[in-house]
């Protein structure tokens, strides 16, 4: 990691003094255990303060939208495949940005390792051969990274940025063999009223903050639905008929455009695994229409493109 | 200003005679985290959290308030009527709010009990309540209560303050309130020890600090134009979380639902980070861009708040903006940045 971030220093320097960006997007250590601050640096001092680590989990392509500078961006896999949607859905041009991409080994999922620690997590280190030690106000405990990864980090099939123009390390090795969708498999099994009663305990912690939306890249939509004044589409109160219809409508608003990244289940302040909606999406445009969001800017998404083959079994 | 030894086994038997007399609320562990929940069937505050996941705000402020019912019905006699909706006046208790929690009640309470304007659904609460503290002894590493004009014993907004002496706890009554709800408990041994070995541990386990002594000297508009923002304001996704968590944060705002024939107007949270939160119905919004909103944010808090009301920071330093921003904007971080520029300013100005 410390070769990633000495890396991510040198590129952005390189890229600045050459002025082939006017600003790189990066991250910048946080000020807690755990987390990191999504930051930009237009100088070579400020670039010193460039990191990259296991907690880099929120999404950069997020900061992309209808920017007009050129931009250099640090991108792990799930991020460049969110900056593949943004060039084909007009957010950003290709020609714009320089992508220094990283080779992605997984992300920390904090909740799993504040549920697996006793007393306040104070510090968190990681070693190259994939041990992590927490020091907490309670002692000290190690674990294995593949066990306190975000899920969506463990069924991840892009590890390795799709676009890029350069790395900051040799490609590392995909997983095969993983059952990306079990969880979406175990909703499908159930029955309607089953169902219905997953999703409102599913969504009852909800506050609607819409951090959730706020960290996808693929919410940029100038008004929300659920901002919408004239007219309202939607309550505001803490009924949960909103809250689900929220949830639902916003999942089919990225359907055939999430790449399960994680942003959104990561930003919840309530720890609220909505990303189970969107997959079940991701789901369905495999199995439709063999399509994965994101991967090559020369395809059109699947719901953009009509094909005389489509499956239409779906439609009742 | 007595008091009281409640041994821990006392405790169950106080509860019981109080949950006769009010309706008491007090932190439970939900799924991973805690928070301040109504206690019923007899379930029991979990006295061993360190802090909750949301403040305890939403007793005396709920997120979602109704205000008003009405009839749209014409073949009614009330059609088209604002009826109020019934007062909650009913005894309640918080049982273990963190002082920095209680001390926010009483920053709020600046807003909505003033000399011109009473709100009468903040206030019927937060006069129906009483305020059951918990000092704190193992402070989280994110909180910063002590430079925020509050502490682990701070007592302002509380009724009582307990202390855990491992085997009881010590319980200092500070109001009638706090009395009424002791004798109610039946809890009234008189302590020979006191609370301030246990205070002073406390404080000074206390490392994380916020600087703010320069802001109420500074000049606002240099602060406000200050060229920090872009930067400090970046990572922000302009969520809500952090005025949502926030024991502080008081706004809300006024909706009207109407299911068939019957409607309701209610209040519901809101934030200064949503973009709506200033659109003006022209579809002009004062504050477009991210950099203005969570410009706003600690303006607010820090600036704006300390000038008018004079009694320091709108933050009791609670960390849990800290520890729950999703991109870690900090805000003891941004004091930091607008204390800095604050020096600055009073410098020119004396040279
Ligand atoms: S919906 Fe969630 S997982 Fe999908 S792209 Fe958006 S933030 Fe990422
Ligand atoms: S981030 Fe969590 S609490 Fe906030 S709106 Fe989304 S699901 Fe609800
Ligand atoms: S400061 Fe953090 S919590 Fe607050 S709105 Fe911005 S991103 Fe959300
Ligand atoms: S601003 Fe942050 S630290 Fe201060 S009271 Fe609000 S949530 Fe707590």
């Amino acid at each position: 990691m410390i070769t990633y971030s000495n890396k991510i220093k040198e590129i952005a320097k390189r890229l600045l003094k050459e002025c082939r960006a006017e600003m790189v997007i990066g991250f910048r250590k946080g000020s807690i255990p755990m987390m990191n601050e999504p930051c930009f640096v237009r100088t070579d001092e400020q670039a010193d303060d460039l990191v990259w680590d296991s907690h880099c989990g929120i999404n950069l392509a997020n900061y992309l939208t209808s920017r007009d500078e050129k931009i250099a961006i640090v991108a792990k896999g799930c991020d460049s495949r969110n900056i593949v949607n943004h060039i084909v859905e007009n957010k950003i041009n290709r020609e714009q940005l320089y992508i220094i991409g990283v080779p992605c080994q997984g992300m920390v999922d904090k909740r799993k390792i504040l549920a697996q620690t006793e007393g306040e997590v104070l510090q968190i280190t990681e070693t190259e051969n994939g041990q992590i030690t927490v020091k907490s106000a309670n002692g000290e405990k190690t674990f294995s990274k593949s066990d306190v990864i975000q899920q969506n980090c463990s069924v991840c099939i892009q590890p390795n940025p799709v676009l890029y123009d350069e790395m900051v390390a040799d490609p590392v090795q995909g997983q095969t063999d993983i059952d990306q969708f079990a969880d979406v498999r175990a909703l499908e099994a159930m029955s309607t009223e089953e169902k219905r009663a997953y999703f409102d305990e599913l969504l009852a912690p909800c506050i609607r903050c819409y951090a959730c939306r706020n960290a996808c890249p693929l919410c940029y939509c100038p008004t929300c639905f659920v901002d919408e004044s004239k007219p309202q589409w939607l309550g505001k109160s803490q009924d949960i008929m909103d809250i689900k219809t929220f949830h639902f409508l916003r999942a089919y608003h990225c359907a055939g455009r999430c790449t399960d990244c994680g942003a959104c289940e990561r930003a919840c302040p309530v720890g609220i695994n909505m990303r189970i909606l969107t997959k079940k999406l991701n789901k369905d445009c495999l199995d439709l229409y063999d399509w994965q969001a994101g991967m090559s800017i020369d395809k059109r998404p699947a719901l953009d493109v009509y094909q005389t083959n489509d499956p239409e079994k779906f439609i009742k | 200003m007595k008091v009281i030894k409640i041994d821990k086994a006392q405790f169950a038997d106080g509860y019981k005679a109080l949950q006769k007399v009010y309706k008491l609320f007090g932190p439970v562990k939900e799924k991973a985290f805690y928070n301040f929940k109504e206690l019923v069937d007899g379930r029991q505050a979990d006295l061993s959290f360190q802090n909750t996941r949301l403040s305890p705000k939403s007793i005396v402020f709920p997120q979602s308030e109704d205000m008003f019912t009405y009839t749209l019905d014409e073949a009614s006699k009330d059609a088209n009527q604002l009826k109020p909706v019934p007062e909650k006046n009913e005894s309640r208790a918080v049982i273990g709010i963190r002082p920095c929690d209680a001390k926010a009640i009483s920053l709020v309470r600046m807003n909505f009990d003033t000399q011109e304007y009473k709100d009468p659904y903040w206030l019927n609460l937060f006069n129906a309540t009483t305020f059951v503290g918990l000092a704190c002894d193992s402070p989280c590493q994110s909180c910063f209560c002590t430079t925020a004009g509050c502490g682990p014993y701070h007592e302002d907004g509380l009724d009582i303050l307990l202390s855990d002496q491992t085997d009881h706890f010590l319980a200092k009554e500070l109001t009638d309130k706090g009395a009424k709800l002791m004798k109610a408990a039946g809890w009234k041994t008189k302590a020979t020890a006191g609370l301030e070995d246990k205070k002073k541990t406390a404080e000074s386990k206390i490392t994380a600090k916020i600087s703010t002594d320069n802001l109420s000297g500074a000049d606002t508009l240099a602060l406000y134009n200050a060229n920090f923002w872009e930067d400090a304001s970046f990572a922000c996704i302009n969520c809500g979380t952090c005025t949502f968590v926030c024991p502080t944060c008081w706004c809300f705002d006024i909706q009207d639902e109407v299911h068939a024939k019957n409607g309701k107007r209610m209040r519901n949270w809101d934030s200064c980070m949503f973009p709506i939160f200033t659109v003006h119905t022209t579809g002009h919004n004062p504050r477009e861009t991210k950099l203005h909103r969570v410009r706003q944010r600690f303006m607010h808090k820090l600036k704006y708040f300390v000038d008018k009301y004079e009694k320091g920071i709108m933050c009791v330093g609670c960390g849990r903006c800290v520890s729950q921003c999703p991109v870690n904007i900090d805000i003891r971080k941004i004091s930091e940045l607008m204390n800095k520029q604050a020096s600055k300013n009073i410098c020119a100005v004396q040279k």
